[in-house]
């Protein structure tokens, strides 16, 4: 498929899925727009903290070498896979009221659900990072090493070149994030009004049999996610002719 | 740090024999030029004084020293540039000088005006051409001001112009002050550039003659038949 045919494609799935996506806004049920408002909080959050740990984790884990490296590396590209019901599980162990971070009384609440969607897309930004990184590093080490940069100065520069080719990572983060559902079923609870975000409604109201209402808050889900896509591969491609 | 004394250097990466108990002594001035065919060790070498690899055998000395006391740098073949401004290429590699952030801005700014760059100091180093990288990469080791400045082919793959202007600046950096040791397979270059000429075959230093006794009367058969543009496996067909 050249450009022009994928850009067409591009244009066709976001019209029609922001269309149905319109329709279902426009008839502005607050109950709905709440919902929608609350995923993008959960998610842009959890991708904001997952973003803010995980790439410097990733950057150093990239420059570094010490016993049990590969060990942690390997852990880490394992965790990509983590089951989303067991952070769910084990962020609920850690926030239920006999759990170490009882006292909060988190559970059930939005800072729960953030707190589940970091733990997951947290070493996914890291993982992919660390690859991004690492071959960035290997190119450039015999000169960084010659002229004394420090692993720290190391990290913030390879940060700064790669920035382009990490919005990967972070998309593959906000991908997790929002398309998550086991998890802050779990931490969250599902309740209407408070915890409610388009993965569960979308569960809850199949399970209920109202199938419209599903498939619009899908489309809704899918045209934000396919509008960041979008964006971001504007973005790549607008650095790379500027930047090389 | 000089004189510099490479006494049985040796290093066989994977296992093949490049370097085979080279000897060699460089004074601290003027630009030594290393001549040999490829896979000769001349990369090789560069690396090994710069610390990059580790020697399988033989020693290093640096004005009896086991490391360089003064500074060092080294421009590769392809030099390293990051996806940011020209100016920034520059300026992040004083940064483990300790020098204040006027005093790395002045620094950078005059190597960029002395190489011809100071008008694209804002746009990004990977959309420069060849030639224009290949001279923001020796301001780069010019403003670290090297006692040694290492050259790995600096000048493989340019065009006439952006050559002339490369030989330039290394000109120039010699008159600041540094030694150079630049590998070539240029002659042409050579002769233009060397005080003295270093040339590489089996492992080992065959000759280390003043530029112009070496282009004049080269003494060992491999440098008269390098000379002669032929290649050790024609001379070993023919014969």
């Amino acid at each position: 498929m050249n450009m022009r045919h994928r850009n067409s494609a591009w244009l066709i799935a976001l019209t029609v899925f922001g269309s149905a996506g319109y329709l279902l806004l426009a008839d502005c049920d607050p109950r709905l727009l709440e919902i929608v408002g609350l995923s993008l909080f959960v998610s842009l959050s959890a991708l904001c903290i997952g973003t803010l740990l995980g790439l410097p984790l990733g950057a150093w884990l990239a420059v570094s070498r010490f016993p049990g490296r590969t060990a942690l590396v390997v852990a880490l590209n394992a965790l990509m896979g983590l089951p989303s019901v067991v952070v769910g599980v084990l962020v609920y162990l850690a926030l239920s009221r006999s759990g170490p971070l009882g006292s909060f009384g988190l559970l059930y609440s939005p800072t729960a659900m953030v707190i589940a969607q970091s733990a997951l897309v947290l070493p996914l930004i890291a993982a992919v990072a660390r690859q991004i990184i690492e071959d960035a590093w290997q190119e450039y080490a015999p000169e960084f090493s010659l002229i004394g940069i420090g692993r720290l100065h190391a990290v913030g520069l390879l940060l700064a070149d790669c920035r382009f080719s990490l919005t990967v990572a972070t998309l593959a983060g906000l991908g997790r994030a929002m398309s998550e559902v086991g998890a802050v079923m779990i931490v969250g609870g599902n309740i209407e009004g408070y915890t409610r975000v388009m993965t569960t409604a979308i569960a809850l109201e199949t399970s209920k049999g109202d199938l419209a209402l599903s498939i619009l808050l899908g489309c809704v889900l899918m045209t934000i996610i396919l509008g960041l896509n979008v964006i971001a591969h504007a973005l790549r491609t607008w650095a790379s002719r500027r930047y090389g | 740090m000089f004189p510099l004394r490479i006494s049985g250097l040796c290093c066989q990466p994977n296992g093949r024999i490049v370097l085979d108990g080279l000897d060699l002594e460089l004074s601290g001035e003027g630009i030594s030029v290393i001549l040999g065919a490829n896979g000769s060790g001349k990369t090789l070498l560069l690396r090994l004084l710069a610390g990059l690899l580790p020697a399988d055998g033989g020693t290093i000395r640096w004005g009896g020293a086991a490391r360089p006391d003064g500074r060092l740098a080294m421009v590769f073949q392809q030099p390293m540039m990051l996806r940011l401004s020209v100016h920034a290429n520059v300026e992040f590699a004083l940064h483990p000088q300790g020098l204040s952030a006027a005093e790395r801005n002045a620094r950078t700014n005059h190597v960029l005006a002395r190489v011809g760059l100071a008008h694209r100091a804002g746009d990004c180093a990977r959309l420069l051409s060849g030639g224009e990288r290949q001279r923001l990469a020796l301001a780069r080791a010019w403003a670290m001001r090297p006692r040694l400045l290492l050259l790995d082919e600096p000048t493989a793959s340019l065009d006439p112009s952006a050559t002339e202007a490369v030989e330039r600046i290394i000109r120039e950096i010699r008159t600041d002050g540094a030694k150079i040791l630049m590998s070539t397979h240029n002659l042409g270059q050579a002769t233009r550039l060397a005080d003295d000429v270093v040339f590489l075959a089996d492992g080992r230093v065959q000759e280390h003659e003043s530029a112009q006794r070496f282009f004049a009367r080269p003494q060992s058969a491999a440098a008269r038949a390098f000379m002669q543009g032929e290649l050790p496996w024609r001379i070993a067909f023919d014969h």
